[in-house]
This record gives C-alpha cells, sequence and structure tokens, in this order.
C-alpha cells in the first residue's frame, strides 16, 4: 500500500514536469509557429531492433543540423518515433498513432512487411513516406502506393541494372541466364529473366537453367551456351560456380560475355578464376567510401553516440535530407507539392547526389557494373 | 550429331574424373567390405598437397611436365601415408566389430579430415595452376576436349589396366584375391592379412591423390569441401558398376558422366541429379549387385 503511494506520488511528480516541460518547448518556439513533425517508425525494440534504431539516430543527427541552422521555412522540425518491431499486424496501429500526432512527413518503416501493411493507411491519410531499408520490389513497382520513396535499392535492382547494360550497352540480342539453384541465384535469375522478356524483342532468353553448386564439371552447360547461341551469359550466384563456368567456357574456346552479381563481384572470383577472369562483367554495390558526406555522417554518429553507425544508417540519413529538402522545395508539407519536389529536385547526401524516379526509387542509389581489367574490378563508366 | 559428340566427350571425361576416384572405394571394398567414407577427403588432401608442391617447385623454376610429374608422385606418397594411417587407426582396431562401426568411424575420420585442412590451411577456395599443358595438336579440338580432359581420360584407362593386371598376375594381388575371399582362410595359408589391407589402402589412397591433382588442375580452383560431393559421386559410380569390381568403378563412370551430360544437354541441368541417382535406382533394382558386380552368396 505504501509502495504504491509512494509510485503515485512520483507519478504525478513526473507528469507534473513534463507539461511543465512541453509547456515551456511550446511557448519558446513560439505559439503561432508549429513545428515540422517528422514521424520515424520502425523496429526500435525487439529482435530487429539493430536494423530500426540507426534510422532514429540519423533523423536526429540530421534534425539537430537543420534546426541549429534555423530550421526549414523558419519552423523547427520535431521527431515523433514510434515502434513497429517489424510486425505487420503492429505497423498499421503505428501509422494510425503518427497519423492522430498529426504528423507531417513519416520516414519508416524499416521492414517490407510492416511497411507494406502501414503504406495504406498513410495513403488515405495523403501522407508522404519515405524508408531507408524495404527492398521488396512491389512496393514501387506496383503502382499502388504513390505516397512511397525509399533510398535503398530494390532485391530486383540488380537484375535490373545487368539487363539495361546487357541489352543497351552491350547490345546482345541472344542471353542465357543461368543460377545456381539457390534463394539469392535463383531469385535474381527469375527477375532477369522477366525483364528481358518483357523487353518488346530487344532480346530474348535462349536458355534458362540451375546448375548444381559444387559439380566437378559445368562442359555439359557450357555446350549448351553454344548450341543456344547466346551472345551473353548473366548467371546469378557466387563466385565458386561462376569462375568454374566461366574457365571452362573460356577452355572450350567460346568468347560469350559473362555478366553477373555481387555474389561475384568477389576478388576471390578473380583469384581463382586468374587470367580467364578479364573481362567478366558484375554489378555491385556503389561505393560511397569516398563520398566526404558519408565519412562526415559517420563521424558525427561517433560524437554523438560514440559508437560506429548501424545498419542502414546511411540510407537513413539521405533519406531525412531528402525530405527536409523537399519542404524547404516545395515551401509547405502538403504531399503533391513534396512529390513534385523530390522527383525534380536532386540533394546532395552521404550516397551520393539523389533524386527519386516515378515509381519513387532513388536515383543514384544502389549498384553500378564493374567489369574485370587486369586482375581488379573497375567500374564501367557509361 | 556434332552436339551429341560433344555431350558424349564431355560426360566420359566426367565419368573418367568420377571413375579416377572410384577405383579406390572399389579396390577398399573388394578386399575388405568397408566404404571408405574418408575416401574423398583423400583426394582433396592430394590435392592440396600437389599445389604445394607444385608452387614450390614453380619457385625453382623446373619445367610444367617435371612439376606434374612430381607434384603428382609427392602427392601420391604423401596420400598412401595418410591412407595407411587412416586404415591403423580408424578401422583396424574395429576390423572384428560389426560392419556399422567401421562405416561410423570412416564417417568421422571424413568430419575429421576436412576440418584438419579448414584450420591447417583455409577454408577459401584457391586457385589450382593449370598443371597439365595445353598440347598444341589438340588446338583444332579444343572445343570439344580439352587437353586436360584427354589425360584424365587416358590416365584413368591406364590406371585401370594396371590395377587389373596387378590384381591378376601379381603375388601382393593374389593375397589380395585371397584377403577379398576368406581371411581367417588367407591368414591361416601364411598371408599377412594386415599388410594386404594395409597395401590396399595406400594403393587405393595414391590413386585418389593422383586424382586430385589431375582434376584440381583442370578445373582450376580447389578447397577443402571438394572431397565431399566428389566422393559422393564416385562412390555413386561405384555401386553403379558393381563395387568390389575394378573395371566395373571405371564403366560407372562413365555411365553415370554420359547420363549427366545428356540429362543436361537435351533436358535441363536443373535435373542431373535426378536422372543420375533415378539411373542408380533403376540399374539396383535389375541388377543388385551393379552392372559389372557378382551377386556373391551371402557366408554364413
Amino acid at each position: 500500500m505504501v509502495g504504491d503511494m509512494g509510485k503515485n506520488v512520483f507519478r504525478m511528480v513526473i507528469t507534473a514536469f513534463c507539461a511543465a516541460l512541453m509547456w515551456g518547448v511550446a511557448s519558446g518556439s513560439g505559439q503561432a509557429i508549429e513545428p515540422i513533425r517528422l514521424g520515424v517508425a520502425g523496429a526500435h525494440s525487439g529482435d530487429l531492433a539493430s536494423y530500426g534504431l540507426p534510422t532514429v539516430k540519423a533523423a536526429e543527427l540530421v534534425v539537430k543540423e537543420v534546426n541549429a541552422a534555423g530550421g526549414i521555412l523558419g519552423r523547427q522540425v520535431e521527431i515523433l518515433a514510434e515502434d513497429d518491431v517489424c510486425k505487420p499486424e503492429i505497423a498499421t496501429n503505428t501509422a494510425t498513432r503518427l497519423i492522430s500526432l498529426k504528423v507531417d512527413l513519416v520516414l519508416g518503416h524499416i521492414c517490407s512487411g510492416a511497411t507494406k501493411a502501414a503504406l495504406g493507411i498513410y495513403k488515405d491519410a495523403g501522407l508522404l513516406v519515405m524508408s531507408p531499408s524495404a527492398t521488396n520490389p512491389e512496393l514501387t513497382q506496383s503502382g499502388d502506393y504513390p505516397n512511397f520513396y525509399r533510398t535503398i535499392a530494390a532485391d530486383d535492382a540488380q537484375a535490373r541494372l545487368e539487363v539495361d547494360f546487357a541489352l543497351d550497352v552491350l547490345k546482345v540480342k541472344k542471353i542465357a541466364v543461368l543460377h545456381d539453384k539457390g534463394d539469392y541465384g535463383k531469385g535474381l535469375a527469375e527477375y532477369a529473366r522477366k525483364f528481358i522478356e518483357a523487353s518488346d524483342g530487344q532480346a530474348q532468353v535462349v536458355l534458362y537453367e540451375g546448375v548444381t553448386p559444387g559439380a566437378v564439371d559445368y562442359s555439359a552447360v557450357v555446350q549448351k551456351i553454344k548450341r543456344a547461341g547466346a551472345e551473353a551469359v548473366i548467371f546469378g550466384g557466387y563466385h565458386p560456380e561462376a569462375s568454374k563456368i566461366v574457365m571452362q567456357m573460356r577452355k572450350k574456346r567460346l568468347p560469350t560475355l559473362f555478366i553477373s552479381d555481387d555474389g561475384v563481384k568477389d576478388d576471390t572470383f578473380i583469384k581463382v578464376a586468374g587470367e580467364y577472369a578479364d573481362g567478366v562483367y558484375a554489378s555491385g554495390p556503389r561505393d560511397v567510401s569516398r563520398n566526404p558526406l558519408a565519412a562526415a555522417a559517420t563521424e558525427a554518429h561517433k560524437k554523438a553516440y560514440g559508437s560506429e553507425p548501424g545498419a542502414f544508417f546511411l540510407n537513413a540519413y539521405a533519406a531525412t535530407q531528402a525530405l527536409l529538402n523537399a519542404v524547404a522545395k516545395a515551401g509547405s508539407t502538403d504531399s503533391a507539392a513534396l512529390a513534385r519536389a523530390l522527383k525534380s529536385e536532386f540533394v546532395e547526401t552521404p550516397l551520393g547526389r539523389i533524386s527519386f524516379d516515378a515509381r519513387g526509387d532513388a536515383i543514384g542509389v544502389g549498384f553500378s557494373m564493374y567489369q574485370v581489367k587486369n586482375g581488379v574490378y573497375v567500374e564501367v563508366r557509361q | 550429331m556434332d552436339y551429341f559428340l560433344e555431350l558424349f566427350l564431355g560426360g566420359l571425361t566426367r565419368g573418367s574424373i568420377y571413375a579416377l576416384i572410384a577405383l579406390g572405394y572399389t579396390m577398399v571394398y573388394g578386399i575388405i567390405g568397408l566404404i571408405n567414407f574418408a575416401h574423398g577427403e583423400i583426394y582433396m588432401l592430394g590435392a592440396f598437397t600437389g599445389l604445394i608442391v607444385a608452387s614450390l617447385l614453380t619457385v625453382f623454376g623446373l619445367n610444367q611436365y617435371a612439376i606434374l610429374v612430381l607434384a603428382s608422385l609427392v602427392a601420391m606418397v604423401y596420400a598412401a601415408a595418410y591412407g595407411y594411417t587412416v586404415e591403423k587407426i580408424a578401422y583396424r582396431p574395429l576390423r572384428q566389430a560389426s560392419r556399422l562401426s567401421p562405416l561410423i568411424s570412416a564417417i568421422g575420420m571424413s568430419i575429421f579430415l576436412q576440418n584438419y585442412v579448414r584450420l591447417a590451411q583455409t577454408s577459401d577456395f584457391l586457385p589450382f595452376p593449370a598443371l597439365i599443358p595445353d598440347l598444341a595438336f589438340m588446338e583444332p579440338y579444343a572445343h570439344i576436349i580439352g587437353s586436360a580432359e584427354l589425360v584424365i581420360l587416358l590416365v584413368t584407362a591406364m590406371v585401370m589396366l594396371l590395377l587389373t593386371a596387378v590384381i591378376r598376375f601379381t603375388r601382393i594381388g593374389r593375397a589380395m584375391r585371397a584377403t577379398a575371399q576368406d581371411k581367417g582362410m588367407a591368414m591361416l595359408v601364411g598371408v599377412d592379412v594386415n599388410r594386404v589391407i594395409s597395401i590396399t589402402f595406400m594403393i587405393g589412397s595414391a590413386l585418389a591423390a593422383l586424382g586430385g591433382v589431375l582434376i584440381a588442375s583442370h578445373i582450376g580452383q580447389i578447397n577443402f569441401a571438394i572431397g565431399f560431393i566428389a566422393g559422393i559421386k564416385a562412390f555413386t559410380a561405384a555401386v553403379l558398376g558393381g563395387i568390389g569390381s575394378i573395371p566395373g568403378a571405371v564403366l560407372g563412370g562413365f555411365v553415370l558422366g554420359c547420363t549427366e551430360s545428356f540429362a543436361t544437354g537435351y533436358v535441363s541441368s536443373d535435373y542431373e541429379d535426378v536422372f543420375a541417382f533415378g539411373l542408380l535406382v533403376l540399374i539396383l533394382v535389375f541388377r543388385p549387385a551393379g552392372i559389372l558386380g557378382r551377386a556373391a552368396a551371402e557366408k554364413v
């Protein structure tokens, strides 16, 4: 009983203190000017908190900097973080709560499933949402969520890049698509096949096969590639199989081009395949390590929190910058004006100079094509 | 027709890779009725030894043929020592135990050797130099069959003939056959059974190492796990051809290799293993002892 009393008193004191504090803040910023409310939704507790918390920190760092410089359009920016523990059924509540708190923009969510569940609610409320980490291709490509943007490449971005590169740069007409039957390799190969088939006859898939990983010999597949008359091979998988296939192709005097993914964009591939690796194309994550903004953001994180930033930190940093920049350029938080600004204005971020395409995917984020030249991967400049 | 020929030759070379490893399996099984699961690992050890020796000799600037021969020889001797040791540690103490015990012991040996190499060497893939040089007269046919493949094919055939001759015509061959027929009786008439079994293991291991060096220089890469899949496929080839039979292992290898090659060529490589193991089931249904195996009456 006594303990309960004590707790109640404590609670009252805290409440009073908070009320006083809020009153202080509200009066301090001037009552006429409403702050810009940035909702940050994602996993902030539970198993996947390590994916969600770096985004909160990124938003805090950007907002601190913006507020110190006088805010946006003369308004301060306020962060409202809400936890969805990466669960779709909770994400809908998270979204409803953020809307009831009258947020102007949403940064999040983190997981694709939770993002998808929440997007419909935001759409009905006319809110703009930007995720630093949801990679499910459907989120942008289905066209169901025109209010959704992201600063990370979709799962199919590599396949898209490889196919575009093969068709537009290498100008090949006949392509063999191979994979190693694994989740990663096969998923990529299926997208590649889909994109080639959707190219309106610009090129065709002449062979689509899975090879057995770890086999001693791939000569039958190599003969099949030759018989199909493929000008290029797109391979989804990892370097041990890729190097064997490339070596056997070259030993059978087959000059077919070889295009693969970031499972192959690995120095072990070059080490193992040796001279045969030369000329092989592979897509890989764009290198941001030389971007001074990325170094500065990382440094700011270390200074503020005393640790290295976590997952998707730079993507979230870029997303927050892009959102606030759009507000500044649009001159309001009206979502139609914001959408126009996001698609027309470029913004300098740790990920590079980015803008957004019609579907909401970031332009300038994601993967680049590399080619092995004299034993090293070199980025292909188009 | 060209396509058929290419697939057929591809199947033959793949089959000869299996056969070269299968010979050791089948020999050991023929003599003591044990499936030596560590055989694939001896193959892997042979490849590693070959790589180390070849790298060393390249530093000394020897010519390519000398390196190939020396690396193979050293790998064979080294692997023979391993075979001898493995037999002595893992199988000999279990000679009188039930058939299951040495089998489990063999699996344990296989896991041990794999992880030993992983720890002592590396878990990465290592490039293996092409020790078998490209022969000039093979160049017009390179798109069908490479020099390395031709060498592997010829070596497999030679080894098969040599082994058959050893077992049929030499003194140790006769002792092997006697041991295979009846260990107790062979001992009674003065055959040193332990020595015969040791020699069998050493020969089998040396062949695996030879296979390791040749095949690795054809594939161009090795790591600690290559023995597993190669071992499984070679074991399948040995069973297919009739385990215990020397020509059977080679025939089994060819049949398996060609089946895989044609399955990939005419159907899809997605179903390569389905066809290979489907064939194994079919053959075992109609010929339980394998293609060339003799259905021996169970000794009571």
